[in-house]
């Protein structure tokens, strides 16, 4: 028999002491597991690889705010710009692929008050973060947005909702919680796979029809002022898009309508009434993302917005003490059970005396009823702390599909962070460190004494 | 030569700062095989002339040899391990680790010794005492004889060459006494391990070819006399 079987056989004689202290190792270790695995997922969440564009482009304003309404859809829009902007990226030499969203309607309350996002089916040629492409769910009906009245929806709005391809919806103006219904019934064409990023989340719409929906058209003089603001300076612009209002105002004035009543008002819309909300962007060379960005900086109603660098911001200043404070408070929980093992050993130790005496009649040396008690409080340690990994762990797996249903948020269950590779060592260390005293305790046991006691 | 004390001195060092004179020897010794009863009265010094042969306790002065090595100038570590290896111990009672069963406290006799566990002796150790149908039984399910055959098959555990024993039957019933004095006798015998044994009790120590008396080869207080401390 080894010291360290003499341990565990201490261990399981008090077997109710050693399973309660080491369930509250386990706890604390179980907790600081559940936090990591939370972490790790509103960090992918959150971290550059939930876009793979280079920039996002909105009207001047908090970069924060144009990441958080255009990747992920948790905050209105920032102001819009006008359509005809989108020409001029697309025509510079530096874009490679610059597409359009519309922002600021949702489906209704009973159906989840789901962003609605109007793009174009450019959106989903497009890898959506690095290496992956959107995938449509297992359904017949794989087309994209085709017709005008066409949806996508994100596999999350299908879950909620119950879904599928051929379904039909319609959406309220404005806010989640509006009155405002949009009378146009839209039909569900594809629903897409589970991607773990907002987009889950997210009804896609043909860019083309949420301009001709009622009340998205802002009154003509309206749309002068804004373009004369946002073109201020590019007069050759202004002029083109004046020009266009100008014919819309002759048009109207002698009663004209083009297009098909049936496909909505509005198909005679000039350019220059559009507005999108925010246009993603690709460079060709990473150069040409910062040579856009400080051109935007001076001068532009417009500005470029780097998709990573303001939710870093945000998950330093905010996201990140959060996580340090939890983890704090997981490893004080961990550390009073420390305690608890210190106490429930120290306790042990006068009824252990004539044990240790024995031992050391036996020819057991001072070190070795030391090493006895040492390994006794390191395994109810690391045994704890192996109990509280496997249970995080498992409770993250089990509970992981739930999460997911109920945020979004992909729990990989069995992602191991860094940290955690030092718990054990940690552990290992702390385990010593409460059992030290106690196992002084078994050091300095006087033999003669401990066996006539 | 087995056993060999050469004057021996022992004190304790009371926490009135006082010293309490327990051991005087100037020779005793004890043969290879050879059995010996000590008794002694109560307070007289018996176990602490035990714990200074096992070297649990070093002496103040004098010789203790042990099958042939003087252990008493050894550094303590050094003592255990020697311990371990050549000194079997028969306690009066609660000899056994609870949580272990009977084979494993036989195995943790053999711990310590740095030559490993021998199962199978442990095992044959176990049926010699009788107790081969007990071998996976705690102590509180055995009786206090078969607590302390199991401590009798553990102290020979390391094949020592000396066996000490401290009164291993006053707390055993009349029945089992003579039962736990013979199976200690006749495995030293077998196994010619020197037995010196402590006792209160005088039919025990008659059975023994030599009896040896603390008080005719123990004088604490001449030992102390004159000599400083
Ligand atoms: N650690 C100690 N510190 C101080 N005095 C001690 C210590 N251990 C024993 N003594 C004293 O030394 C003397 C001898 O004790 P010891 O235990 O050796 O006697 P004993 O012969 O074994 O007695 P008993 O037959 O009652 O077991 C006693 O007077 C005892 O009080
Ligand atoms: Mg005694």
């Amino acid at each position: 028999m080894n010291l360290f079987s003499i341990a565990w056989k201490s261990v399981k004689q008090r077997s109710v002491a050693s399973m309660l202290t080491a369930l509250s190792v386990a706890l604390g270790v179980m907790l600081m597991v559940v936090v990591l695995v939370i972490e790790g997922a509103v960090d992918g969440a959150l971290n550059q690889r939930s876009i793979a564009y280079d920039l996002i482009i909105g009207a001047k304003g908090s970069d924060l705010q144009l990441v958080l309404s255009s990747v992920y859809r948790v905050q209105p829009p920032i102001a819009n710009l006008p359509y005809m902007y989108l020409d001029q990226l697309q025509n510079d030499r530096r874009v490679e692929t610059a597409i359009p969203l519309a922002f600021g309607d949702f489906t209704k309350p009973q159906h989840g008050g789901f962003p609605i996002v109007g793009t174009t089916n450019e959106y989903f040629l497009n890898e959506y973060t690095p290496g992956k492409m959107f995938e449509v769910a297992d359904q017949e009906g794989t087309r994209q947005l085709s017709e005008l009245y066409d949806a996508v929806i994100g596999s999350q709005v299908a879950h909620r909702n119950g879904w599928s391809v051929g379904d039909q919806f319609s959406i309220v103006h404005g806010s989640a919680d509006s009155e405002e219904t949009h009378d146009e019934l839209f039909t569900i064409v594809s629903v897409l796979r589970q991607t773990g990023t907002p987009n889950d989340r997210s009804v896609f719409l043909n860019l083309e029809a949420v301009y001709i929906l009622d009340g998205h058209q802002k009154p003509i003089d309206e749309v002068e002022t804004r373009l004369k603001d946002f073109y201020g300076n590019d007069s050759e612009r202004l002029g083109i898009a004046l020009q266009q209002m100008e014919e819309l105002k002759t048009r109207r004035a002698k009663g004209q309508q083009f297009g098909d009543e049936s496909m909505g008002y509005g198909l005679d819309t000039p350019e220059a009434m559009k507005e999108i909300t925010a246009v993603f962007v690709k460079t060709r060379e990473v150069f040409d993302a910062i040579s856009l960005q400080s051109q935007l900086k001076n001068g532009s109603k417009a500005m470029a917005v780097n998709p990573i660098r303001p939710i870093k911001r945000l998950m330093t200043s905010f996201v990140g003490p959060i996580k340090s404070a939890l983890m704090v408070l997981t490893g004080m929980i961990i550390a009073v059970s420390g305690i608890s093992i210190f106490v429930s050993i120290y306790n042990s130790m006068s009824d252990r005396k004539r044990e240790i005496g024995i031992m050391r009649a036996l020819g057991a040396r001072r070190s070795s009823v030391f090493s006895i008690i040492l390994a006794e409080s390191t395994v109810l340690c690391i045994g704890g702390g192996l109990m509280g990994w496997l249970i995080g762990h498992g409770l993250s797996v089990v509970f992981a599909p739930y999460v997911s249903a109920q945020t979004g948020l992909l729990l990989d269950g069995w992602a191991l962070n860094p940290m955690e590779f030092v718990l054990f060592p940690v552990l290992l260390v702390f385990g010593a460190l409460v059992g030290f005293l106690p196992a002084m305790t078994a050091y300095r046991t006087d033999v003669a004494d401990a066996l006539t006691s | 030569m087995s056993l060999l004390l050469e004057n021996v001195r022992k004190s304790y060092r009371e926490p009135s700062g006082h010293r309490l004179p327990v051991l005087g020897i100037s020779r005793y010794e004890l043969a290879q095989g050879e059995q010996a009863a000590l008794v002694g009265s109560s307070g007289g010094g018996k176990t602490t002339l035990l714990n200074v042969i096992s070297g649990i306790l070093a002496p103040d002065s004098g010789k203790v040899v042990v099958d042939g090595k003087d252990i008493a100038p050894l550094p303590e570590v050094v003592r255990d391990r020697f311990r371990a290896v050549k000194i079997g111990f028969v306690f009066q009672t609660f000899n056994l680790l609870p949580a272990f069963t009977a084979l494993e406290n036989v195995l943790l006799g053999m711990s310590f010794s740095g030559r490993g566990v021998d199962r199978a002796f442990a095992i044959s150790l176990l049926e010699r005492v009788g107790l081969e149908k007990r071998l996976d039984h705690t102590p509180q399910r055995m009786s206090v004889g078969e607590q302390q055959r199991v401590s009798v098959a553990r102290s020979l555990a390391n094949k020592p060459s000396l066996l000490l024993a401290d009164e291993p039957t006053a707390n055993v019933d009349p029945a089992n006494q003579d039962l736990i004095l013979n199976l200690i006798r006749d495995t030293c015998k077998e196994n010619k391990v020197t037995l010196l044994m402590v006792t209160h009790a005088m039919d025990v120590a008659n059975k023994f070819d030599r009896l040896d008396k603390l008080a005719d080869f123990n004088d604490p207080q001449a030992a102390y006399q004159g000599a400083a401390t």
